[in-house]
Formats: structure tokens, sequence, C-alpha cells
């Protein structure tokens, strides 16, 4: 059974679509990254699987029951986007009180803080944390009780790149425990190599969910080539290899996939010209253009 | 405890911690304390001559502040309730939580009412201190001081609902904090200089005699007003209104003191359950 199922899933409001007709799943274990453009509808779909507010049509099953249930409720985890919690209490005292809303143990609070890498400012005032460190706080929540679905709003925006690497780091074996995962994120790059899957919101229309690999190859997007040619050369390789100049010394090329050798032989072939090349294959970046414009009018 | 009490018990700890430490206890108990001294201080001169101990002339000094003071006081604690979570974005996170929005609210209510209830406490208590060492006949004030407390309480109860009705209807602290200030302005203080004028211009007609009890009566303020100056006559002089006071059972006004926190607390709940986070 799937932890989250959305079927036709459609949102209006005052006449206005914010989703339409939007329907994936997610697995347990299954670590899914919601992408798309400010206003796409990410964090309309999220609060709609959290209950919080109803879908205008359509079907959502989370944990086998309906949005907002007990049991919902019981099983999922949120962290909502820029969450800060009050600056007059401490870490400590806020997750204390998150425990014992769930029914927990508040003594457990240390050590969901010393998970999250917050043990040294538990007894400080939120007030003086950083927002990194908030963040921290949010995902220390989040994990109380052993959520079985966490639906994770912007969760490592404002974190540096170390304390995002620990923050996968946690999402890893929160999913290799059978958690389902959906987080949105605006950095492409860090999902890129930590979820399973993709979905791609534009203009609350559903435009792609694959895995990062099936995309590319749907996509086909050309490759690029980056030719850094000898001082005083570039103007002659960019006439031979009939391709763009950018600056002084580099030649822009692109081809498609099934090309790449043959062009590489063409660079090849100029040796006494060039310096060096970069092979660029798509980035996450353009799949997402590619995707997520693939419709507009 | 049962799965009802333990959200309410959490919430309401953690409120008045954050009312600790935002001084808000601290300022409360001694804007009270310093108001109940001052007004225990001035109302010590003129016992001799009302031939009432000193106490009860203290509480009918105590009656007019408190009418204005308790709910400017339950106003600034609750303004922020909702529309202050709303903006960090808690309110949505504690909503996916296993807990009702009722029992949100009756945590921040017990933590606020708390602090109101140590505040008027500690200004009433300090009030009946100085009355008993000035004047040891003071004693025979204590019922209607005790009175004073727990009906300043309820007033208090009601302006803190009405407070979080305010903010969920905002939803942004500044506005919420516009919207309260004018309504303590209309209930507590233009109400009843409407209410005078237009006695003024009846000069004792139906409106005097038949509209007039039932306005005040619908007031919070002003019947928390009557209900504390009906009990003790002594004190039915220093009031503006005090003509209407005797014209007004003294039960109608208590049930009117009972009933409005019942009915505040209501629409702060509905007024919750509208928010969409």
């Amino acid at each position: 059974m799937n932890s989250l199922t959305l079927s036709q899933v459609t949102k209006i409001y005052d006449g206005v679509t914010a989703l339409d007709a939007v329907g994936f799943t997610v697995a347990p274990g299954e670590r899914v990254a919601l992408l798309g453009h400010n206003g796409a509808g990410k964090s309309t779909l999220m609060k709609i699987i959290l209950g919080l507010i109803p879908a205008t049509a359509g079907q959502i099953e989370v944990l086998g029951a309906t949005p907002g249930s007990q049991t919902a409720r019981d099983g999922t985890a949120y962290l909502p986007e820029n969450v800060a919690f009050h600056p007059a209490l401490t870490g400590l005292e806020q997750i204390r009180l998150y425990l014992r809303l769930r029914g927990d143990d508040p003594a457990k609070a240390m050590a969901l803080l010393d998970r999250v890498g917050l043990g040294q400012a538990a007894r400080r005032r939120i007030g003086t944390y950083s927002k990194g460190m908030r963040q921290r706080v949010g995902l220390a929540q989040a994990l109380i009780g052993n959520p079985r679905l966490l639906v994770l709003d912007e969760p490592t925006s404002g974190l540096d790149p170390v304390s995002r690497r620990e923050f996968y780091t946690i999402l890893d074996t929160l999913a290799a425990d059978g958690a389902a995962i959906l987080l949105s994120s605006h950095a492409l790059t860090e999902v890129e190599a930590r979820t399973d899957r993709i979905v791609i919101l534009s203009q609350g229309r559903l435009m792609a969910n694959d895995t990062l690999a099936a995309l590319r190859q749907r996509a086909a997007l050309p490759i690029r080539l980056q030719v850094s040619a000898r001082p005083g050369a570039a103007d002659q390789v960019a006439a031979q290899l009939a391709g763009g100049r950018r600056n002084g010394v580099m030649v822009d090329l692109t081809c498609a996939h099934d090309e790449k050798l043959n062009r590489l032989g063409d660079i090849a072939a100029l040796h006494g010209l060039i310096e060096d090349v970069e092979i660029i294959p798509p980035s996450l970046e353009d799949l997402y253009s590619h995707f997520s414009r693939r419709d507009e009018a | 405890m049962t799965a009802l009490v333990r959200p309410v018990a959490a919430l309401g700890a953690t409120e008045f911690r954050i009312a600790l430490r935002n001084r808000w206890v601290t300022i409360t108990v001694a804007m009270m304390a310093l108001f109940a001294l001052v007004l225990s201080a001035a109302g010590s001169a003129p016992t001799g001559d009302v031939g009432v101990d000193a106490l009860s002339v203290t509480v009918a000094s105590l009656t007019s502040l408190g009418v204005y003071l308790v709910p400017l006081m339950a106003l600034l604690m609750s303004f922020d309730a909702v529309a202050g979570e709303m903006e960090r974005g808690t309110l949505s996170l504690t909503l996916t939580y296993p807990v009702s929005r009722g029992a949100i609210l009756l945590g921040k209510f017990a933590a606020h009412l708390a602090v109101l209830a140590i505040a008027v406490g500690a200004g009433y208590g300090l009030a009946a201190v100085a009355a008993l060492v000035a004047d040891p006949e003071a004693v025979e004030g204590l019922p209607a001081l005790w009175r004073l407390f727990w009906s300043s309480v309820l007033l208090g109860a009601v302006f803190l609902c009405i407070g979080y009705a305010l903010s969920a209807m905002a939803r942004r602290p500044g506005a919420a904090a516009g919207l309260a200030i004018g309504v303590w302005l209309a209930v507590v203080v233009l109400y009843d200089l409407g209410l005078l004028a237009a006695v003024v211009a009846d000069g004792g007609g139906v409106f005097t005699t038949r509209a007039l009890p039932w306005l005040l009566l619908a007031n919070p303020a002003d019947a928390f007003r009557l209900f504390n100056l009906a009990a003790s006559e002594a004190t039915a002089a220093a009031s503006g209104l005090g003509g209407a006071a005797q014209t007004i059972p003294a039960y109608h006004a208590l049930i009117s003191v009972l009933l409005w926190p019942v009915v505040a607390f209501a629409l702060a709940v509905a007024a919750l359950r509208r928010v969409t986070p």
C-alpha cells in the first residue's frame, strides 16, 4: 500500500485553479521531490495532504485514511516553509511541547535535538538562533514518534552546505526505516542526488513524475560541449566547428546525445588550436525548465 | 491524563512560560499594584465623612479602575495569540498535530487568565492590606473585594476571548493590535459616553426607562460595574450611571457577568475555526 495516494486532486480558489487534476503516489521508503516555481501549487498541495485545507475535487489517501483524520495526523509529520518558533522559548522547551502534544514522553526532547545537532544550544532561547538552527528545531519536531509520512516544505532553505548534507543523511535513515518523504525544494542540485523521484508542478498541473534518469531520456535535451581555444585562435575554432563564440577563448557547441562522439572527433582534429574541452550533460535545471515550460502558451 | 486535558495543559504551561519571559506577568502585576496603592492612598481621606469602612471606599475606586484596566490588559495579552502564530508559521504546524482548535485556544486562555488573576489578585490584595492597616473595620469590606476579584477575572476572560476572536479575524498582528485598541475604546469608553448622551437627550423618556438597562447589561464592562455597584450600596454614588444601577436587579448583572465569558469563548472558537492556515 502507498503511504500517499493522490488522484485528480483539484483546488479552485475564487475561480482560480491552483491545482488541476494532480495525481501521484509516494511509497513507503520513497523520497520524492516536489519541484515548481513559486505559486506552482506546491504549498497548496502539501496543505491539502495535511488536511489543513480541503481539496475542491479528487481523492487523497494518507496512510490509508482521509487527510486530517486521527490516523493521518498521528502518522504524518510536517515542516512548514520558513517556520519561526516563539523567540522566548528555548529549543528544548519547544520540542518538549511538541512531544507532549503527540502524547509522547517530553524527556525524549534532548535526544531529538542531539540528533539534529542542536544539543549544545538546546537551553538557549530560539530568539538567539540562526535561521539554520530554527530550521533544525523544525526538523527535530518532524522526527517525533517515527512518522510514516514526512511532508517537508522547503526544508533546506537557510541551511549551509554542511547542514544540508546532515539533513539529507537523517532523511536517508528515515527512508531506510520505511518512512515516505515528500519534500519541496528550489535547490535542484541537492534534490538530484538525494531523492528517488521527481514530480514537477507548473501552474497547478503535473508536468512530470519520474526518476531523474527517465526524465533525462524523455526530454532528450542537447549536450553542451565547451571548447577552450588557444589565445587568438577562438575565431578560427568557432568557424571550423560552426559554434558560437562566448568570450575571448571559449567556443560553445551543442549536440544531441548520439552525435556526441562525432563532435568530439571534430574537436580533437583541431588539437593544435585548442587547450581543453568540457562535456556538460543537461542539468536538472535544464530538465526542470524543459518540463515546467512544455505546455505554456 | 486524558487525551483532551494533556494538550491543553502542555499548551497552557508553555504559554504561561512565554508570558513570564515576555514580562507580561511583571508588567500587569506592577501596573495593578501601583494603581491599587494610589487609589488606597487617595481613598483613605474621606472615610470619616462617608461613614463606611476604608476598604469599601477602595472597592468603589477599584471597580472604576478595573473596568478600564482589566479589559485593556486582557486585550494586550490576547491580540497576538492567533495572528502571531500565523505569522510565525507555527499555527499550521500545530494544527497538523492531533490537537483540536478548541484545545489550542483553551490552553492559551488558561495561561492568560492565570496571569490576569495573579495581577488582579496582587493589586486588590495590596489594596486590602493598605486599608486594613489604616482602618481595622475594613474587614467588613472584604466580601465586596472578593466579589470584585472574581468578577474582574471573569471580565478579563471576556476580553481575552474577544482578543482571540479579533486575532483570528485580523490574521496579522499589527491589524489585530489596532482592532483590539478600537474595541477597547468602543466597548469600554465610548459606549458609556454614548449612553450618557442618549440619556441626556431623552430626558427621562422611554429610552432611559426601557432600553438603557438592557443596553447596560449587554455590555460586559457595564454589567461588571453594575454588579459590583449594586452589590455594595455604599458605592452607588461613585458612578455616573449609578442612578441606572438602582433600577437593575443585581442578579441581572450577575447573569450577564457569568454569561459573557461563555459567549465570548464560543465566539473565539468560531473565529479560530474559520481560519485557513
